[in-house]
């Protein structure tokens, strides 16, 4: 019964992400014939070489990018809820992408150039990102353990990235104007930030978050209980813990220093996918999350590209207009919400 | 009671807390817990049960003492062998609503379950067993959240129950239940303990229900430590007074087993009544109007207004040399108010 509603929703999801990317590959800034694109794709030239260039350099690592960010962003917000016993909890809202984007800034800013040229421009901005992630991480697990209720810790996690923002902006008031350009658009999110030649790494680094996430599923549950009871049952709480937000620290690092702090979609895809399959079980719910996921982050960055030739909309613009409404949905329907009570 | 096992043994064993503002709550605690009996932890609030009961589960390193499960010190026992031993009820907030019944009872098999916690056939068998002997089997697909307090408690033990372990502790189990659900409550973990063979543990403030149904009674009174005993012997030899010391306002009553305000009245009566029931409720509505209940030898000689309570219709007062026959006991209070002086 329940196995199946969730495999039917996994084909539905999937079905659906195979559409959302082809769409993708189709519609853009520029018009490009799908008999064009789909001949690029199976390796053939296209008739202007600047096609070829768009679907391969830019179309297709976005897409890709979409996909993983979108699966990334979802899941380290599942964990996050869980882990901190709190629905409305994820790594925009407790300053980790704050703390994320803090650390590009450092290292653009003392770098002194454009997000990532090559392999060593690559790791040294997720190391950058992933250092501040975790510096944030440490402190909001630190203050769980003063902030019993879940509504201040939200806050204060909240606070801390007000805190970190306005160090951001310190920088950038003592940075040349350039490097304050692109790290502004960075801001903006983009799911065109990787290239095709840091697709690899960047798919790696993500892979690694995410089996780590998928391999968490049975402790994940037990937390679900409360830690106590979880180590009633055998789990090594502060080893499983120490995991799942090393996880949440390499998606969010990963994610937030290629395509910009990306809001909402961590929050929003944890209860969507709970709306759907009516279960807080983890077994189900972490693919389902997964699958919506990239579903919703390559939904927006279709958005992203409607006005056709007149642009792209930043990302940023998109996600809140998408998220949000999930969220006050569920707050209101809370009482009558099973997983909420 | 031949077969009878010490499950857990402590001697000598000091609870607490450790740290900066740590403190030890007990010191000098001498137990052991029997198989196939249940067991009630009696304390005012603040005695330390919680405390005592954590430490009992492991979830609390004892700060001195020896503490045995089973012949050997519960610290030599890995996280994973002790999932198996020992089974837990706690006042936790838990966050498994969205599970259905049968889901939370599962997550109890996770120590015998593999790394994703895939149930087996047995496995499965065991869950369906634990549903039944909690009486929660017709509600297995209903979420955790739509449950009554009393099914969600039941569910919660079926959830210790799948863990087969030979020891079972609960923190007052019965605490906010109606007076059906607790006697339910109660009935059904001493029917598992003894069909079961386990050896299970409660803390709880419904003195009136453990007197009846626990085999044993441990005593844990701010300052004079740990008193465990069969429970009569420990109500014949007045020690259930001992949970109260210092509690001038509260007294033990030997007969009805249970806890009732002192008598403050300085006027006297001499009560007779044609039966034990119309006697003990005559004296209970005396007693809340400031009287004294003497017999009629203790009274001889002290001219004190007589009451014989012939039936609940029927009161015949004597009082100041006048005779009445009260009808009810409102009847009787006011004749007894206007002649009273």
């Amino acid at each position: 019964m329940k196995a199946d509603r969730s495999l039917i929703y996994g084909i539905c999801l999937a079905l659906c992400i195979a559409a959302l990317m082809a769409a993708n590959l189709l519609f853009g800034s520029v018009d490009i014939p799908a008999e064009a694109v789909w001949h690029i794709l199976s390796g053939g030239e296209a008739e202007k070489a600047g096609w070829t260039y768009i679907v391969w350099e830019s179309r297709f690592p976005q897409c890709v990018t979409a996909l993983l960010c979108g699966a990334a962003l979802s899941a380290s917000g599942l964990m996050l809820q869980t882990v901190f016993n709190n629905p409305l909890a994820d790594s925009s809202i407790l300053g980790i992408s704050s703390g994320a984007s803090l650390g590009v800034a450092l290292v653009v800013m003392a770098g002194g150039g454009a997000v990532g040229l090559g392999l060593s421009g690559f790791f040294s901005v997720v190391l950058g990102a992933l250092v501040g992630a975790a510096a944030v991480l440490l402190l909001i697990l630190f203050l769980s353990f003063l902030i019993r209720d879940s509504v201040m810790l939200l806050i204060a996690g909240i606070m801390i990235g007000y805190v970190v923002s306005s160090v951001i902006s310190l920088l950038s008031f003592f940075s040349a104007s350039d490097n304050v350009h692109s790290f502004v658009v960075w801001g903006l999110g983009n799911f065109g930030g990787v290239s095709l030649d840091q697709l690899p790494a960047f798919s790696c680094c993500v892979a690694a978050g995410l089996l780590i996430a998928v391999l968490l599923i049975k402790p994940l549950n037990a937390l679900l209980l409360g830690t106590r009871y979880a180590e009633n049952l055998g789990i090594n709480v502060r080893r499983v813990r120490n995991l799942l937000l090393l996880s949440t620290g390499i998606l969010t690092a990963v994610t937030t220093a290629f395509c910009g702090p990306i809001a909402f979609i961590g929050l929003a895809v944890p209860h969507i996918a709970r709306l759907l399959l009516g279960t807080s079980n983890h077994n189900s719910l972490m693919p389902v999350t997964l699958l919506c996921g990239g579903a919703l982050a390559l939904f927006c960055n279709l958005v992203c590209v409607l006005p056709g030739s007149l642009g792209v909309i930043p990302l940023n613009a998109v996600t809140p207009v998408v998220g949000a409404p999930v969220i006050i949905y569920v707050i209101i329907n809370r009482r009558k919400l099973q997983y909420f009570n | 009671m031949g077969s009878r096992v010490a499950v857990m043994e402590g001697r000598g064993l000091a609870v607490g807390y450790r740290g900066k503002q740590g403190k030890v709550v007990h010191r000098d605690l001498n137990f052991r817990l029997y198989s196939g009996e249940l067991t009630c932890l009696l304390g005012a609030n603040g005695a330390g049960k919680s405390t005592l009961l954590r430490t009992l589960s492991a979830l609390q390193p004892p700060l001195g003492g020896e503490l045995e499960l089973l012949g050997r010190p519960v610290g030599s026992y890995s996280l994973k062998e002790r999932s198996r031993l020992i089974g837990v009820v706690l006042t936790d907030k838990t966050q498994t609503g969205g599970l259905t019944v049968y889901e939370l009872v599962a997550l109890g098999r996770q120590p015998h379950t593999g790394f994703f916690g895939r149930l087996d056939a047995h496995d499965k068998d065991m869950i369906d067993y634990a549903l039944q002997a909690a009486g929660i089997s017709h509600k297995s697909d209903v979420y955790v959240a739509q449950l009554s307090d009393g099914e969600r408690q039941k569910a919660m033990i079926a959830r210790a129950l799948v863990q087969e372990c030979p020891l079972v502790l609960l923190d007052e189990p019965t605490a906010f239940l109606d007076v059906v659900s607790r006697i339910e409550i109660m009935a059904l973990l001493r029917r598992l303990a003894v069909e079961e063979n386990k050896a299970v543990l409660l803390s709880t403030h419904d003195v009136e229900q453990a007197l009846v149904l626990s085999d044993r009674l441990w005593l844990l009174a701010g300052t004079c430590g740990l008193e465990c005993g069969v429970t009569e012997d420990l109500i014949l030899a007045n020690r259930i007074d001992s949970l109260f010391k210092g509690q001038q306002n509260v007294r033990f009553d030997l007969m009805h087993g249970g806890f009732s305000p002192t008598v403050e009245g300085k006027k006297r009566i001499c009560l007779e009544a044609s039966d034990e029931v119309l006697r003990h409720w005559a004296q209970n509505a005396l007693n809340r109007h400031g009287y004294f209940c003497l017999d009629s030898e203790q009274a001889a000689g002290l001219n004190l207004p007589f009451l014989d309570v012939q039936s609940s219709r029927q009161l015949l007062l004597v009082v100041g040399g006048a005779e009445f026959v009260c009808s009810s006991f409102e009847n009787l209070f006011e004749v007894l108010a206007i002649n009273s002086d």
